[in-house]
């Protein structure tokens, strides 16, 4: 029973990481704190839907359609609305700030399309709802699916982060925008890229999410957060930190969930955050401040 | 009677020894110049004292008590004040402003007219008189430093720490600043001063601590210090030493 | 002097009741409600600029407080147990979060009323039972009226009470240079958390003082997203550091809102959410420091001519 559990765990933590990573990028690299992040995700949720039930497309394949909206979608916010934010801001604060407060309002258009196209009621489809049997335990096979995309989304991320030239340029442009562009870096250009990338890979979670989960219109702010506490608890900008980040929310979420109270989860989602704030808020990963 | 008292105090940021083993005590009414090249670790010892970063290993005592594990605050509240090597005004607040600020927080604070006293008072000592109603923000370079010097001694500090406060001023306000500190020292205040300007240090420091590279290369009377030949060769490079 | 027309105004709101029929009434208390929650909000995320998005968790609280404890115990200490649970939430929250940047606090806040709501629904449904309690109190909606309209002029006054006193100088100080504030002696989490907490409190009583107004509650009903939203809208419209700039943001939204509710009643969230960006992007600080900019452009060209 605690096996099963934790392996459920370990799945649920690798579909937190793999939705934790899109946010990284948004908010590491293009500095932007996207309260819309987790709308985003049930957006990409509702695509998967959509193609499956109404086109009979599975969702592997309705990844190539929903990721790639996801991130001109993304980018199409970012130069119609971000853009403008950060460059009349006077310092990263203020632009902090700013953005916090213009996703907020696009998080409530988000929602609003959201509510008016599908209503209110949690959705679901069945793909792959096939128990296997692992190590003496059994998992549905749409979670292992889901976990085997998440971590072949987080390999393909972090090759393209470490082995590229366009990643290595992301990496300078996180660690330090202000002396970016006396190397020849534009900073606009690759904070709208990594901005939009972020949002590629929010759809992907999405899409994930969709196989195993049950979702609703109004669950954007509750992806959001969890998505938010892995990125913090994994430190800002860290994609390791990030994934074992993810495997621990979920590891504990399932726990909750299976041995106190699935009513609880948020609960404990939130006492993790906040002993991660009172501990070490730089992260468990992360780099202390001074 | 030692004031304050640095003991083996280290500094790391990550891997880089910004202050190496620094030990030294400064007596009560003492002007005493911190010296170095740049880079040397005298901002960084600066801000272990004054709270404002926390020190690796070392301790570092006021008054007979440790101060090097308190938040800024609390160190403001035992008589520290210092200004900054970058002066930081407050730019939405006026002259007056700035100093009440220094007032009304400090360890028996002063509020309403005692306050508005005692902020004339002040900046008439530094050369400001009269201009309490003025936005900060409109200020010149040095007016800016006199109101931050002002704002300093408003906390009534025992230990006033001035962070290259005499650099980038032209001669003649070179020689109202050392005049300012001059009259200073004549209220019984210690003074730790990190400085370049070797005018103003020959002027006002009967003693010197200069550090290289993070660690201490010398301690001893203004005069012999700034004749050692490991002084010199820390600051000129060996051909001149 | 200066007190006159403030109490003149406060006099004349207060005769309202007398004069209007239901509706109006109840327009009326709608936007009393708001401009507490506004005027509130401002008091603490204006000069600190951390944004609170936890407007409804506090409101939620002092509504459900109302509902669970009103056959309990007479109405003023029904008012008090909110006001106290409303503080200890915003301690909680202020001592984990208010030590650290602000980001840190706006997402703790974010989802903190979803946590709430969450929180009381699993005690509601594994311990007492009762999901949805009914509120049968004895208050008509003018005494709801008088008290929403003495919340908020004693809000204001404190507001006011706060910008000449020391503890407005120390925000002041602290939006300038918190590096400097410290060094002055100012305890900066000290400060922030009084602050939050008294906007906090005050958002928790009005939302019990409210709580007649519905007879059936429910989490679900009390802890509504949207309200954390309007109230930040309005605060921002009108100027969150301005006095009178919450209320003045809150009159012209709220009765757009109950417009857009009753005549979009799928697609007002959109429109309000399209409304909030188009806000943050040509009224950064509100609609009465545009004013002001525009008038000193104004007076600077008749200066000129």
């Amino acid at each position: 029973m605690l096996f099963s559990a934790i392996l459920t765990g370990l799945v649920l933590g690798g579909t937190y990481a793999l939705i934790a990573m899109g946010l990284t990028l948004q908010y590491g690299v293009a500095r932007i704190m996207n309260l819309a992040y987790g709308d985003l995700i049930i957006a990409g949720s509702f695509g998967a839907m959509l193609l499956f039930t109404a086109a009979g497309i599975n969702p592997l394949i309705a990844l190539f359609i929903v990721v790639p909206l996801g991130f001109a979608l993304s980018w199409l916010v970012y130069a119609l609305m971000l853009q403008p934010l950060a460059r009349r801001s006077p310092n990263r604060d203020r632009l902090e700030g700013d953005s916090i407060l213009a996703t907020f309002g696009l998080l409530f258009v988000i929602q609003g399309v959201a509510l008016v196209l599908f209503g209110a009621n949690y959705q679901s489809y069945s793909f792959l709802a096939v128990p296997i049997d692992v190590l003496g335990t059994t998992i549905a096979a749409n979670r292992l699916l889901a976990f085997a995309l998440a971590v072949l989304f987080g390999v393909g991320l972090w090759l393209l982060l470490t082995r590229t030239r366009f990643g290595t340029v992301i990496r300078a442009v996180a660690a330090n925008p202000g002396s970016a562009p006396l190397v020849g870096i534009n900073v606009d250009h690759v904070a709208r890229l990594a901005f939009a990338l972020g949002g590629g890979l929010a759809a992907a979670g999405g899409v994930v999410v969709s196989m195993y989960l049950t979702f609703s219109a109004t669950m954007g702010v509750i992806f959001t957060m969890k998505a938010l506490i892995v990125v913090i608890m994994g430190g800002v900008g860290n994609l390791l930190g990030a994934l074992a980040a993810g495997l621990i929310l979920g590891v504990v979420e399932t726990l909750v969930s299976s041995f106190i109270d699935p009513g609880l989860t948020l609960a404990a989602t939130y006492l993790i955050f906040l002993a991660v704030l009172v501990v070490r808020p730089q992260g468990l990963f992360g780099k202390a401040a001074r | 009677m030692s004031l304050l008292t640095l003991s083996n105090v280290t500094k790391r940021f990550g891997g880089l020894t910004a202050v190496n083993d620094l030990s030294f005590t400064l007596t009560a009414g003492e002007t005493v110049g911190l010296l170095g090249p740049n880079g040397s670790g005298k901002t960084t010892a600066l801000n272990m004292i004054s709270g404002y970063l926390p020190v690796t290993a070392g301790t570092i005592a006021l008054d007979g008590t440790t101060i090097s594990t308190l938040g800024p605050e609390r160190i403001a509240h035992r008589g520290v004040a210092r200004t900054f090597q970058l002066v930081r005004a407050l730019p939405s607040l006026t002259v007056g402003e700035n100093v009440l600020a220094a007032l009304a927080f400090r360890k028996d604070p002063l509020w309403g007219s005692e306050a508005e006293a005692r902020i004339e008072t002040l900046l008439q000592n530094v050369g400001l008189a009269g201009r309490q109603h003025e936005r900060a923000s409109n200020l010149t370079y040095i007016d800016l430093k006199r109101m931050e010097l002002a704002r300093a001694l408003a906390t009534g500090p025992k230990l006033l720490l001035l962070d290259e406060w005499l650099a980038g001023l032209n001669p003649t306000e070179l020689r109202a600043g050392i005049d300012l500190i001059t009259r200073l020292r004549q209220s019984g205040i210690t003074i730790l001063l990190v400085e370049h300007v070797m005018d103003a240090v020959r002027a006002l420091c009967t003693r010197c601590i200069v550090m290289n590279t993070g660690s201490r290369l010398a301690d001893g009377p203004t005069t012999d210090v700034l004749a050692d030949k490991s002084v010199i060769r820390a600051y000129l490079g060996d051909d001149h030493a | 002097m200066i007190f006159l027309i403030p109490l003149v105004a406060l006099a004349a709101l207060a005769a309202v009741p007398f004069f209007v029929g239901a509706y109006p009434l109840g327009l009326g208390i709608g936007i009393l409600g708001y401009a507490t929650l506004a005027t509130a909000w401002a008091l603490f995320s204006g000069p600190t600029r951390y944004i609170s998005l936890a407007t409804v968790a506090f409101f939620g609280i002092g509504a459900y407080t109302v509902a669970v404890l009103a056959d309990l115990m007479p109405y003023p200490l029904v008012l008090l147990c909110a006001a106290l649970i409303g503080l200890v939430v915003a301690v909680l929250v202020g001592l984990a979060t208010l030590r650290l940047a602000g980001i840190y606090f706006v997402i703790f806040t974010f989802g903190l009323a979803e946590l709430v709501r969450q929180l009381v629904t699993y005690y509601e449904v594994n311990v007492t039972r009762t999901l949805g309690r009914y509120v049968f109190l004895p208050i008509g909606p003018e005494h709801i009226y008088w008290q929403l309209l003495g919340l908020l002029a004693v809000t204001l006054a404190l507001a006011f009470w706060i910008s000449r006193a020391k503890i407005g100088l120390a925000l002041r100080v602290i939006g300038d240079d918190p590096v400097v504030a410290s060094h002055l002696g100012i305890g900066i989490t000290r400060t922030k958390l009084a602050l939050f907490s008294l906007s906090a409190v005050v958002m928790t009583l009005a939302g019990a003082i409210q709580a007649p107004r519905w007879t059936y509650i429910e989490p679900s009903i009390v802890f509504n997203p949207t309200v954390s939203f309007l109230t930040v809208i309005m605060a921002l419209l009108g100027g969150p550091n301005r006095l009178f700039g919450p209320l003045l943001g809150a009159v012209p939204l709220f009765l757009l809102f109950e417009w857009l509710s009753a005549n979009f009643p799928n697609h007002y969230s959109i429109i309000l959410g399209l409304l909030f960006i188009a806000i943050v992007f040509l009224l950064p600080n509100g609609v009465l420091a545009a004013a002001d900019k525009f008038a000193a452009r104004f007076k600077n060209k008749e200066a000129s001519v």
